[in-house]
């Protein structure tokens, strides 16, 4: 059986943690077709035409401007905002030919040679990140 | 009868396969991750598990946003390497075990999990790496391997006491199986990490730790840590080590470590692996679990 619960309170949380995007239900509802986009890289001949018009690739999608522009952009924390997902944007890192921590640097405020020096020293410290509220 | 005599478990970072594949697993970076995994190496050797029931999670490969099963079982022949965006790894083929995937899954449904079946799909970094970890680069794998491919990439992933029950109900299946086989399970992913927003790069040493011992001897605390939890201590990628507590459900009460390894960093991860005996009285020495020169000798 399992412990009593409340589905509300459980979701509430997840908006409590500094610098992350919880892959919820409705960021999964909001990011569906731009999640099956970055799918649809895995295939070596979408890689192509999506190499020769970005843009134009875009438009076959049923995606939101800013989702489109997000994409464009390279901006992943916008895209993580519009509902994407880390490990559906990675088809994208691929596509671009960029290692997966490079990608995962640019959503933080470092370059990715000092992303790198703190992954060698230990990484990124839970101090102070662990919830907004509770200043932990 | 078939009985599970070891358990494992382990980080699958993709860039582990790169390392692999592309012959880096000795240089200065990734020389310490690998060396972890010489004694488990050498211990398979002498182990020769007959199967290998291997949780895992897909990475957006084999289940886009179509499906999205929580626990689904691999009931097929044969699988192929899944490719990830930048060509399929070159590693053999991974060779299923229909007779004991199908017995498992009728047993875990009659047993109230109501297990999702596949008969076809490509199999990712999360099932291949931990081969390569824990096999190195042999022309075939040298067991037949069940995927059990667990979500933890939509919210909400199966709760730690569901996946702890889970590896109970694969004891109990295993066990009712007529035939005499070797079946070790690895629980793999993990350990702290966070691929996204402007806290990636999270480690946490000490909690991921607190995880590693919790593993070992009869507590079953860690089934009740709650996904808040790994979440705030162990970043919004730690949650697959849910996965570690399919494997210690199936020890049954008590366990003893074998062997532990931990590293950061691999990419953006923090390494952890730890093989298990299950100690009930069950007498499962294979090898004398001695020290890897002694099982190395054999």
């Amino acid at each position: 059986m399992s412990d009593p619960f409340d589905i509300h309170d459980y979701l509430a949380e997840f908006e409590d943690i500094p610098g992350t995007r919880v892959y919820t239900a409705a960021r999964a509802r909001q990011g569906y077709h731009m999640n099956q986009f970055a799918m649809s890289l895995m295939k070596a001949e979408n890689r192509e035409r999506f190499k020769a018009d970005e843009r134009a690739y875009l438009d076959e999608w049923p995606l939101t401007q800013d989702q489109k522009q997000a994409l464009l952009d390279r901006d992943y924390n916008r895209c993580l905002d519009l509902g994407g997902n880390v490990y559906f944007l990675s088809k994208l890192f691929s596509t671009d030919g960029i290692p997966f921590a490079e990608a995962v640097s640019t959503m933080t405020d470092m370059s990715f040679p000092e992303y790198r020096e703190m992954m060698m020293k230990g990484g990124r410290s839970p101090e102070g990140l662990r919830s907004i509220r509770e200043k932990r | 009868m078939a009985r599970i005599t070891a358990g494992v478990a382990s980080s699958h970072v993709p860039l582990l396969g790169v390392a692999s594949d592309f012959g880096k697993d000795r240089d200065d970076y990734f020389g310490p991750i690998f060396a972890g995994y010489d004694w488990t190496r050498a211990w398979e050797k002498a182990e020769k598990p007959d199967v290998v029931v291997l949780v895992y999670n897909d990475h957006a490969s084999a289940f886009d946003m179509k499906i999205i099963p929580t626990f689904a079982i691999g009931c097929g022949e044969r699988y192929k390497s899944a490719d990830e965006g930048w060509g399929p790894r070159a590693v053999p083929d991974v060779e299923g075990h229909p007779d004991l995937a199908w017995h498992m899954a009728q047993s875990l449904i009659l047993d109230e999990f109501d297990m999702t079946i596949i008969n076809e799909m490509d199999v990712d970094h999360g099932l291949t790496v931990p081969l390569s970890m824990m096999f190195g680069k042999p022309d075939a794998w040298p067991c037949k391997i069940i995927p059990l491919a667990v979500n933890v990439v939509t919210y909400p992933p199966p709760s730690g006491n569901r996946c702890w029950a889970l590896g109970e109900a694969i004891k109990k299946a295993v066990e009712s199986f007529p035939e005499n086989l070797n079946v070790q399970i690895w629980g793999t992913g993990g350990m702290s990490h966070q691929l996204q927003g402007a806290r990636a790069g999270l480690i946490n040493k000490a909690w991921d730790n607190m995880f590693l011992n919790g593993l070992i001897g009869d507590s079953d605390h860690l089934r009740r840590i709650p996904h808040i939890e790994y979440l705030r201590e162990t970043g919004s990628e730690g949650i697959e080590m849910v996965m570690w507590l399919i494997m210690r459900g199936a020890m049954g009460r008590k366990t003893r470590a074998l062997h532990r390894h931990y590293h950061v960093p691999c990419s953006n991860t923090a390494i952890g692996h730890l093989v298990l005996r299950p100690d009930n009285g069950e007498g499962l020495d294979m090898t004398g679990s001695g020290t890897a020169t002694e099982i190395a000798a054999e």
